[in-house]
């Protein structure tokens, strides 16, 4: 992609860490802070960048489909395209400053390394949801509007009405309630990962009791990931079947 | 060569193909005409495989369209709005499409034909809307294929390389190649053309030579016959 918007988001991340570490001077502390920008902001810029692009290419596309190319190999190229060159931006800028300062040395290299799995997972999921947006609606106005929409719903207002629920039906046995809920948003699911393997969770009251017996084990590790590619998977394959049956 | 039964699109609340049975026999220019909105570029793009038909089979050289792209390398297509990724340069567009189909050197015959030399550093975005279809003319005719198709070829073109065009087009002609062709220049049309095919609300409404057109409706000159169909039709 001849994108100088991804060197852009790398430049960010760059001057992200560095600022970070300069601030913090302690590497576990740097990472709980990027934590909380990459939960919010990685999601953000995968949908805005993918129905961009969407948009952005479109006549470009057009000239593709008129050359010899199966339609499915054209979108997932795309797509694949906007995903990977973000995730790269995001693995590199915060990679370099860390690893700089010494991450190998320090023992937070492996919360770091879930930290950008979990960002690389956040960017694959919301690019291929924005695609499904841009694909969905012509008009670009409006496909903005859904993304963004779709973005607030995921990383704010999707908590709301989940602790609502929680706060509404306190009297009930809530454990397996709140996992499920967690695990249906791939926000508070990635959030709620990186937080308990920072070993925090006493934070999270008797909740983080039974999210440490869950997510702390190898079995709730196992399966939230899968989750997350569950979350990747849908998405990508909707892409697919939805550009076979698109007029262009 | 093309073969299309019956076939049917809708957009929304919209019919624009309401059975369109067409059978375009190997070698020869056929132009497809209409009035604005008959469904000209919805009947192409269906050949093409870019709209997906509600109904109804295209065969494309013996080969079903559907659910399949490689008949794809035997079409060239102009299309109608020369819409490129502005940030791309003529020449990396030009060898980029050439990757992606197969390598050819009739590229270089091109440019030199329609005067591009001097644009092939440029961005395509910088280009003013004749340049660029003649940037799109030579992605067309770089290769050799033995169907093509034009979306409106002369919007845009001076007059002289409108001549290069017809020329460009008898050439391939001679080479027994078919093309098709839609247009609304009726001069352009006349000259070049072997056999016409007017669509009309979404249904073939005549096929045929200019000269079987003029006799149907009694008129002496080819523009007057295309007019008489309309009011026909439309008063």
């Amino acid at each position: 992609m001849r994108s100088r918007w991804s060197y852009v988001y790398f430049a960010f991340y760059l001057l992200l860490g560095i600022v970070l570490l300069f601030l913090n001077n302690d590497l576990s502390k740097a990472v709980i802070t990027l934590m909380n920008v990459i939960i919010v902001l990685v999601p953000l810029i995968g949908t805005i960048f993918g129905v961009m692009y969407y948009y952005n290419s479109k006549e470009f596309t057009e000239l593709l489909l008129a050359q010899p190319l199966k339609r499915s190999s054209i979108f997932l190229g795309q797509y694949l395209g906007v995903a990977l060159s973000l995730s790269m931006s995001l693995i590199l800028g915060l990679g370099l400053p860390f690893v700089f300062y010494g991450l190998f040395e320090s023992s937070a290299i492996w919360d770091f390394s879930l930290l950008l799995i979990t960002g690389t997972f956040l960017t694959l999921i919301f690019t291929a949801l924005a695609f499904n947006i841009a694909l969905s609606n012509e008009n670009k106005i409006k496909g903005f509007g859904y993304a963004i929409l779709l973005w607030l719903f995921l990383a704010v207002i999707y908590d709301g009405l989940f602790l609502m629920t929680l706060i509404m039906f306190e009297d009930y046995p809530l454990d397996k309630v709140s996992l499920i809920g967690t695990m249906l948003n791939p926000i508070d699911l990635s959030r709620t990962l990186i937080l308990l393997k920072l070993d925090i969770s006493a934070l999270l009251g008797y909740t983080g009791a039974v999210f440490k017996q869950f997510f702390g084990t190898s079995f709730g590790l196992i399966i939230s990931f899968i989750m997350l590619t569950v979350w990747v998977v849908l998405p990508v394959l909707r892409i697919i079947f939805k550009s076979k049956k698109k007029d262009f | 060569m093309v073969t299309i039964e019956n076939l049917h699109k809708k957009f929304g609340k919209n019919q624009v193909l309401s059975g369109v049975d067409l059978s375009i026999t190997e070698g020869g220019i056929f132009a497809v005409l209409g009035p604005n909105g008959s469904g000209k570029t919805t009947l192409i793009k269906s050949v093409l495989g870019m709209v997906i038909p509600d109904k109804g089979n295209i065969t494309v050289l013996n080969e079903n369209i559907k659910k399949n792209s490689d008949y794809r390398h035997k079409i060239d297509y102009l299309p109608q709005i020369a819409n490129f990724p502005s940030n791309l340069r003529v020449k990396e567009l030009i060898k980029m499409i050439k990757d992606l189909r197969k390598p050819t050197n009739e590229d270089q015959r091109l440019i030199e034909l329609f005067k591009l030399e001097p644009f092939l550093d440029k961005k395509l975005g910088n280009l003013s809307g004749g340049t660029k279809q003649k940037v799109n003319l030579v992605l067309t005719f770089m290769f050799d294929s033995p169907l093509i198709i034009l979306d409106e070829p002369t919007t845009g073109l001076d007059p002289i390389s409108l001549i290069r065009l017809k020329d460009l087009i008898s050439a391939e002609k001679e080479k027994g190649k078919t093309i098709l062709i839609t247009s609304h220049i009726m001069s352009f049309v006349e000259e070049i053309s072997d056999e016409i095919v007017f669509i009309l609300e979404g249904k073939i409404y005549f096929k045929g030579t200019i000269q079987k057109l003029k006799n149907k409706t009694d008129q002496p000159d080819f523009e007057h016959a295309i007019a008489s169909i309309l009011t026909d039709n439309h008063a």
